[in-house]
């Protein structure tokens, strides 16, 4: 993770487009100045980047359902739960799975866990739009290359 | 049509906790029961699942913002209902 570019996710470890399911890989970094905030003196991954760290993962899942052609952006949070605390330097297993794909629109079930022990998890709903402009879409390609999505996403997973 | 109706009311009501009377064959789903664009997206769910269907949303909308089409069309309860019957049987063709 680099929290301050809001890179939560720092590798996708297995991508089924048939099985409508993503597994990330995400590492809470062992300083950040936000642990000074949340909280002085008992550094806790707050509960929101956890739910970012969700968002992020459906959105690679949505974005390679599509074949990158269009963009996803949360617009919905349900039934989160937070069932352990997070600290600084655990590697957190992200898995989403997608619910239902609409018209415009997405529902994933997503979840974190941390050897094997559930950690959270939350009903998304993402909204799927067009690109807003090129510099979008390059950037975006440019973290899919450095969160290792497939270049070419094979249709069967 | 009715039992169509039936079930869309039911979800609209469960879905966005309006009171099951006020809920309409004329109501407008925008302009008479107040539901924005965001809670729409789980009552298309819930339809989608309900009826083994894709509520055409985007297309929809983008015949609105094009002139083509008023948003009475597809967000009047009956048309609504007329619609999901539509594509429904389009389903089974």
């Amino acid at each position: 993770m680099r929290l301050e570019y809001f890179q939560l996710i720092d590798r996708i470890v297995d991508l089924k487009i048939a099985d409508r399911k993503i597994s990330t890989e995400a590492t809470v970094p062992g300083t950040s100045t936000i642990f000074e905030g949340h909280f002085p003196g008992f550094p806790l991954m707050p509960g929101v980047l956890l739910i970012e760290a969700m968002a992020q993962t459906s959105g690679w899942l949505i974005v390679a359902s599509n074949g990158f052609s269009r963009m996803a952006f949360l617009a919905a949070v349900k039934d989160a739960k937070f069932r352990m605390f997070v600290t600084p330097g655990q590697k957190l297993s992200v898995e989403a799975a997608l619910l239902h794909e609409g018209s415009g629109y997405a529902i994933t079930n997503a979840s974190i866990t941390l050897d094997g022990k559930s950690i959270c998890d939350a009903t998304l709903t993402l909204r799927i739009l067009d690109f807003p402009n090129e510099e979008m879409k390059l950037r975006m390609r440019e973290a899919a290359a450095r969160v290792g999505f497939p270049t070419e996403v094979p249709a069967n997973g | 049509m009715s039992s169509t109706f039936e079930t869309i009311a039911n979800i609209i009501a469960e879905t966005c906790d309006i009171p099951r009377d006020s809920i309409k064959p004329e109501s407008h789903a925008i302009n008479d029961l107040g539901i924005d664009s965001l809670d729409f997206l789980d009552i298309a769910f819930a339809i989608d699942k309900a009826f083994g269907i894709k509520l055409p949303l985007e297309q929809w909308t983008q015949e609105v913002n094009d002139g083509k089409a008023t948003t009475d069309q597809y967000f009047v309860l009956k048309n609504l209902s007329a619609r999901i019957d539509e594509l429904v049987a389009a389903k089974g063709a």
